[in-house]
C-alpha cells in the first residue's frame, strides 16, 4: 500500500503558508526579546520549527489508519501520563503540569493528549454509521474527551483543558449531531458556566481563574491586577494604528510576555492593522486549505482527523487573538506557529504531519 | 479502513468553513475597532504609559541671621519605595528587604513607600542590591534641618505637607496637595519666598517605572535665602536664660523695631516634624499644659502686673496729675467700699511718682487710676498699642484686651464699675497683653514716643516693595512731654539699684532702666484655697532697656510661675549683659601671642615705696601672666548647623 504514497501528494502549498506564519513569528520574537533576558529566543524558535518540520515528515510516513487501529492503547497511555503528572508532576506556580525528564527537559503530557484525542474522536465517529447521533453516542463522545479534560482541569490548567472542547464539538457536529441535541447541550453549557461563576459554593474554578476570566469584561475596573494585561494588550494593538508604530508597549515591557501569549499584540503594535490583517489572512488560507484536504480524505476517519486539527487551530486563534483584542479572557493559550515555545510548535507540526498523512493517502484505494 | 463507505456530510463541512470565516470576521473587526477606530485614543494611552512627568524638587531657601549665619539649612534625604509589578512575586524577598531597611516584613508587603528619611547604611543596602532587587528604589528630597534642641523653634516654625484646610485659604490657593509648605512661624510667613518652584522632567519609563531615557527637563528654581534680624549670639543668651522655664523673652532694637532675639518656653524640636510626627508625640505636644507649641512672645495673653505702672505714669504725667501727686501708703487703701492692699504690707510711707515707680507702690497707682478714670487710662494704653496686634511679621499674633467702658458694654452688656479701674491701675483685672506688645510700648516710651513695628525680616537683600507692603518701617509718633518720659525712665533706672524692686539683677557698669511686675493669675485668697499650687503661681514680668537715654536694646521677659518680677529681671539682665559684652568687644592688643597654656611674658618696672635707702630705686622683672578667662566665642551658626 505504501508504494502508492508519494511526496508529490504532499501539501507543499500548505507548508509554504505555514512556514510564512512561522517566519512572522520568528521575526516578532526577535523584535520583542531584543534587549531582554530572552534575547536570542528567535534562534531557538527556528530550531524548533526545523525540528517540527522534521517531525511532520516523520509523522506523514506512519499510516494514520495504523495509528487509528491502535488508538485505544495510545488513549490509555495518554490518560496514564496525565495520572503520572498528578502523582510525580513538578509543581510550578501553583500548578502541576510538567513531568521532569532525565536530562533536565520538561514534558507536558497534556499537549500530546490533544493529538491522541483528535485520533480517538476520529476513530469513534468514523465507526458510527448512522446519519444521526443518538444520545448514547453523544455521551460516549463526551466521555472520551471529558475524562482527560477533567484531569487537566485538576492540574489546574484551564487553558489546555478548554482546547479539548473544540475536538469534541467538531466530532459531534460532523458526526451527525441533531439540532435539538445542539440546542440542549448549548443550554446545558450555559447553565453550567453560569453556575460556576455565579454560585459561590461551586468551587470548580480557582479565584484567580475566575478573576482572569471575568476581568476582561471591564479591564478598567482593575487596571493593575487581572485587567492589567488585557488593558496593556489593547493599548499595544490600538497604538499600532493602520501601519504600525514604534512599539513602545512591547519594548517598554508594558506588554506581558510579548514573545509567547501576547505575540499577536506585539506584532499588531509594530505592523499595524495592515500587518495584523495579513497574518489573519495567512491563518485563514491555512484553515481553508486544511478543510479542503478534509473533503478529499480517503475515508471518514481521515476527514475527522483533519477537521480535528482545524478545530484545535481555529480555537487557538479565536481565543488568543480574541484575548489580544479584548474579546476573550486571559487563559494562557498561545498562538500556534507564532508564539515562542517548543511544545506548541512541535504539537502543531505533528498535527500537520497527520494532515499530510491523510492527504498523501487520498488516492489509495 | 474506517468509514470507507460513507463520506462526511458536505454541508456540515461547508458550514464549518463558514463558522471559521465568521470567527475571522469577528477578529478582524476587533482589530479594526482598536487600530482604526480608536487608534488615537490608544496612541495617547501608550504615550502616557511611556512618558512620566517626574517632579524635580526645589530646595527651600536657607534662613539666616542678621549677619548671614545659618539658622536653618536643608539636607538631602532619601526615601525607600517599592515599585510593584504584577509579573514578579515579591513575597520571597520581603524578608531580606525588611532586614536591610530595619522594617517589619509585613510592612514591606503592604506598602509602596517603605521608609522615609533612611539612614546611610540603609541607602547602602539598596545600592548594593540593585540587581537582585530591582523593584527597590529611592527618591531624594531636600528636607529641612532645624537647629538642635528646639533652638528658636517658635520663631522659625516648621514645614509640613499642606493640609486640606490650608488649601482653602486664599494665601495657599496656588499650591497643590502634597506640597511642603511652612506651617508656622517664619516658615509660614515667608513661605512664598522660601519655597522654590519645582521643575519637572519628562522621563521615558518602562513598565517598572524605571527611567530609561528623558525627553526634556525644566530646572527647579531654588527658594531664596531669608535673612532675619535675629542675632544668633543674643538668641543663644536668651535661650540659655529661659532654659527649662516657662515664658518668653523678646529683645528688640527700639530705633528700627528689629527683633534681635525671641524665645518661648518650653520649646519643641521641629526636626521631629520634618519627617513625620507620630500621633502620640503630637498629642503630647498639644495637650501639654505648658503649651510648648505656642509662641508665648506673641500668643500669650496675660495681665501685665506692675509693668503697666509705666503706662500709668506716662498717662498721669501727660494729664498733669502724677508729677504733683503725693500719697501716704499705709499698706492698703479703701476705694468704693473695698480695701485694696499694697504688696508691702507695712506700707511705703510718703510716696511720690519716682518712689512709686522704683518701689512699685500699689497704693500710689490705685489713687492715680482713681483720679484718671478708665477712659483716660485706656486712651494712653491704646495709644501705646496695648490690646492690639503689633503687626509683627509672624502668623497668628493675638491682640489681647485693653478694657474700657465701651469694651465692657460691647462684651458683657454691663456698665463699667469705677471699682474695676483701681485694679487696672496696677495691671490686673481684665487687662491682658502679649510680651511683644509690652515690649513695643516700653520701647516707644524709652524713645520719647517713637513707636516702631516689630519685625523679624531683615530689610537688606529683600525684594523691593516687601518692607513697604508689610509696613515694617512705619513709625507712629505718640507725643510725650520730654520732661515726663525723662523723669519716668530715670525712676526706672533705680529699679535695679538697692532701693528698687530688683537689686539682685543689677550688673555693675551697665545702665539699665526697667520695671518689674508680678501678676496674679487668681486672687491671693483663691490661691490659698488651692494650697498655693504651683500651677497658680504668679507670673513674673520684666521690661527694660539699656542705656537709659537713646537705648540700643529693649528686652521684655515673661517668666510664667516666676512668682516675682525680680527673677524675670535677672533673666533680662543676662540677655542685656550678652548684648553689651558683644557690643563692647574690641580686639586686645598684645605684644606677644599667648603660648599654648594661655600665658604671656610681660615686663614690669616699679619702685618700692616702703623700702629704705634710695627712695627712687627702680626695680625691674619679667612675669609670666595668666591671660584672663577665655572670652565668649561668638557663634558661627545656630546650634546644630555647622
Amino acid at each position: 500500500m505504501s508504494r502508492y504514497v508519494s511526496y508529490r501528494d504532499f501539501d507543499w502549498l500548505l507548508l509554504v503558508f505555514v512556514l510564512l506564519i512561522c517566519g512572522m513569528g520568528v521575526m516578532e520574537i526577535h523584535s520583542a526579546t531584543m534587549h531582554t533576558k530572552f534575547a536570542g529566543a528567535h534562534i531557538k524558535q527556528m530550531y524548533w520549527v526545523v525540528a517540527g518540520v522534521g517531525m511532520m515528515f516523520l509523522m506523514s510516513l506512519v499510516n494514520y489508519q495504523a495509528l487509528l487501529e491502535q488508538i485505544h492503547w495510545f488513549y490509555i497511555a495518554g490518560v496514564g501520563s496525565l495520572m503520572g503528572v498528578m502523582v510525580f508532576g513538578q509543581k510550578y506556580l501553583g500548578a502541576r503540569r510538567w513531568i521532569k525528564m532525565p536530562g533536565g527537559n520538561h514534558f507536558q503530557p497534556s499537549e500530546w493528549v490533544k493529538l491522541i484525542l483528535i485520533l480517538a474522536v476520529a476513530r469513534y465517529f468514523a465507526e458510527l454509521r448512522h446519519r444521526e447521533l443518538s444520545w448514547s453516542d453523544f455521551m460516549k463522545a463526551a466521555a472520551i474527551v471529558g475524562v482527560p479534560m477533567l484531569m487537566v482541569l485538576a492540574q489546574p490548567d484551564l487553558g489546555t483543558a478548554l482546547t479539548y472542547v473544540p475536538i469534541a464539538i467538531m466530532g459531534v457536529f460532523l458526526g451527525g449531531m441533531q439540532w435539538k441535541q445542539g440546542v440542549a447541550v448549548g443550554l446545558l453549557a450555559l447553565v453550567g458556566v453560569t453556575a460556576v461563576f455565579a454560585v459561590p459554593r461551586v468551587h470548580v474554578l480557582k479565584t484567580y481563574q475566575k478573576q482572569r476570566l471575568t476581568s476582561f469584561l471591564d479591564p478598567e475596573l482593575d487596571p493593575q491586577g487581572s485587567g492589567y494585561q488585557v488593558e496593556q494588550s489593547k493599548i499595544a494593538v490600538g497604538s499600532g494604528g493602520l501601519w504600525g508604530g514604534k512599539g513602545s508597549q512591547t519594548h517598554g515591557n508594558f506588554l506581558p510576555v510579548p514573545q509567547t501569549d501576547f505575540i499577536f499584540a506585539a506584532f499588531s503594535e509594530e505592523h499595524g492593522f495592515v500587518g495584523a490583517l495579513g497574518v489573519l489572512l495567512l491563518y485563514f488560507i491555512v484553515l481553508m486549505r486544511l478543510t479542503q484536504n478534509a473533503q478529499t480524505a480517503p475515508d471518514r476517519a481521515g476527514t475527522f482527523v483533519v477537521m480535528g486539527v482545524v478545530a484545535v487551530l481555529s480555537f487557538h486563534i479565536l481565543v488568543n487573538v480574541g484575548m489580544v483584542v479584548g474579546f476573550m479572557p486571559v487563559t494562557g493559550i498561545p498562538l500556534p506557529l507564532m508564539s515562542y515555545g517548543g511544545s506548541s510548535v512541535l504539537f502543531m507540526f505533528l498535527a500537520l504531519g497527520m494532515v499530510m498523512n491523510v492527504r498523501m493517502r487520498r488516492f489509495v484505494n | 479502513m474506517f468509514g470507507r463507505d460513507e463520506k462526511v456530510s458536505e454541508e456540515r463541512l461547508t458550514a464549518a468553513q463558514y463558522i471559521i470565516l465568521g470567527i475571522f470576521l469577528v477578529l478582524a473587526y476587533g482589530l479594526w475597532r482598536l487600530q482604526v477606530m480608536q487608534a488615537d485614543y490608544y496612541s495617547l494611552a501608550a504615550e502616557k504609559n511611556r512618558i512620566r512627568n517626574v517632579p524635580v524638587l526645589a530646595p527651600r531657601g536657607k534662613i539666616l541671621d542678621r549677619y548671614g549665619r545659618t539658622i536653618v539649612d536643608n539636607y538631602p534625604s532619601f526615601s525607600a519605595l517599592l515599585l510593584r509589578d504584577s509579573s514578579r512575586d515579591l513575597s520571597a524577598d520581603a524578608d531580606s528587604i525588611a532586614q536591610g531597611l530595619h522594617l517589619d516584613p509585613n510592612e514591606v508587603r503592604a506598602r509602596i513607600f517603605l521608609k522615609e528619611d533612611i539612614t546611610p547604611d540603609e541607602l547602602q543596602f539598596i545600592e548594593a542590591h540593585r540587581n537582585e532587587l530591582p523593584e527597590l528604589d529611592t527618591i531624594m528630597a531636600h528636607r529641612r534641618l532645624y537647629p538642635r534642641n528646639g533652638f528658636m523653634a517658635h520663631l522659625i516654625g516648621y514645614v509640613g505637607e499642606v493640609s486640606d484646610d490650608m488649601l482653602n485659604l486664599p494665601a495657599f490657593e496656588l499650591y497643590n496637595p502634597g506640597d511642603v509648605v511652612g506651617i508656622s512661624g517664619v516658615e509660614r510667613q515667608y513661605n512664598d519666598m522660601l519655597m522654590g518652584k519645582n521643575g519637572s522632567r519628562q522621563a521615558l519609563v518602562d513598565s517598572h517605572g524605571r527611567e530609561v531615557g528623558r525627553l526634556g527637563e525644566t530646572d527647579a528654581i531654588p527658594g531664596k535665602p531669608l535673612k532675619l534680624t535675629i542675632d544668633i549670639d543674643l538668641q543663644i543668651a536668651a535661650e540659655q536664660a529661659l532654659e527649662g522655664k516657662n515664658g518668653a523673652i523678646v529683645a528688640m532694637d527700639p530705633h528700627t523695631g528689629e527683633i534681635l532675639a525671641m524665645v518661648s518656653g518650653p520649646t519643641f524640636d521641629p526636626n521631629d516634624f520634618a519627617v513625620r510626627v507620630s500621633r502620640d508625640e503630637w498629642n503630647k505636644l498639644v495637650t501639654d499644659p505648658d503649651k510648648p507649641l505656642l509662641n508665648k512672645a506673641i500668643q500669650a495673653q496675660l495681665a501685665p502686673g506692675s509693668t503697666f505702672k509705666i503706662i500709668m505714669s506716662v498717662a498721669g504725667w501727660q494729664e498733669g496729675v502724677a508729677q504733683t501727686m503725693h500719697v501716704n501708703c499705709t499698706g492698703s487703701a479703701e476705694f468704693y467700699g473695698r480695701r485694696f492692699g499694697c504688696w508691702v504690707k507695712g506700707g511705703h510711707g510718703a510716696v511720690d511718682l519716682e518712689k512709686a515707680i522704683y518701689q512699685s507702690c500699689d497704693v500710689f497707682f490705685y489713687t492715680l487710676a482713681n483720679k484718671l478714670g478708665i477712659e483716660r487710662i485706656a486712651k494712653y494704653a491704646t495709644d501705646f498699642g496695648l490690646g492690639q496686634k503689633t503687626g509683627i511679621d509672624l502668623p497668628n499674633e493675638v491682640s489681647g484686651v485693653m478694657p474700657s467702658e465701651e469694651w465692657k458694654i460691647r462684651n458683657f452688656k454691663q456698665k463699667w464699675f469705677a471699682g474695676e479701674t483701681i485694679s487696672v491701675g496696677i495691671g490686673q483685672g481684665a487687662i491682658a497683653i502679649t510680651p511683644v506688645q509690652l515690649l513695643r510700648a516700653i520701647s516707644a516710651i524709652s524713645m520719647g514716643g517713637k513707636m516702631v513695628v516689630p519685625h523679624v525680616i531683615n530689610p537688606t537683600e529683600m525684594p523691593p516693595g516687601l518692607i513697604e507692603a508689610g509696613h515694617y518701617a512705619d513709625v507712629k509718633n505718640v507725643s510725650l512731654d520730654p520732661a515726663g518720659w525723662n523723669f519716668i525712665t530715670d525712676a526706672m533706672s533705680r529699679v535695679l539699684l538697692p532701693e528698687g524692686t530688683a537689686p539682685s539683677a543689677h550688673i555693675p557698669g551697665i545702665d539699665i532702666a526697667g520695671k518689674t511686675g508680678s501678676a496674679q493669675i487668681v486672687s491671693l485668697a483663691t490661691r490659698a484655697k488651692f494650697k498655693n499650687s504651683d500651677a497658680l503661681a504668679q507670673n513674673g514680668w520684666f521690661v527694660g532697656f539699656t542705656p537709659r537715654r537713646n537705648p540700643d536694646v529693649v528686652v521684655c521677659v515673661l517668666f510664667q510661675g516666676g512668682e516675682h518680677g525680680r527673677l524675670a529681671a535677672r533673666l533680662a539682665t543676662q540677655v542685656i549683659k550678652a548684648y553689651v559684652e558683644k557690643r563692647d568687644r574690641s580686639p586686645q592688643k598684645m605684644t606677644e601671642k599667648p603660648k599654648n597654656n594661655g600665658t604671656v611674658d610681660v615686663g614690669g618696672l616699679w619702685s618700692d615705696p616702703i623700702s629704705e635707702g634710695e627712695s627712687d630705686a627702680l626695680e625691674a622683672a619679667r612675669f609670666v601672666v595668666d591671660l584672663p578667662k577665655k572670652r565668649t566665642v561668638l557663634a558661627t551658626a545656630a546650634p546644630g548647623m555647622n
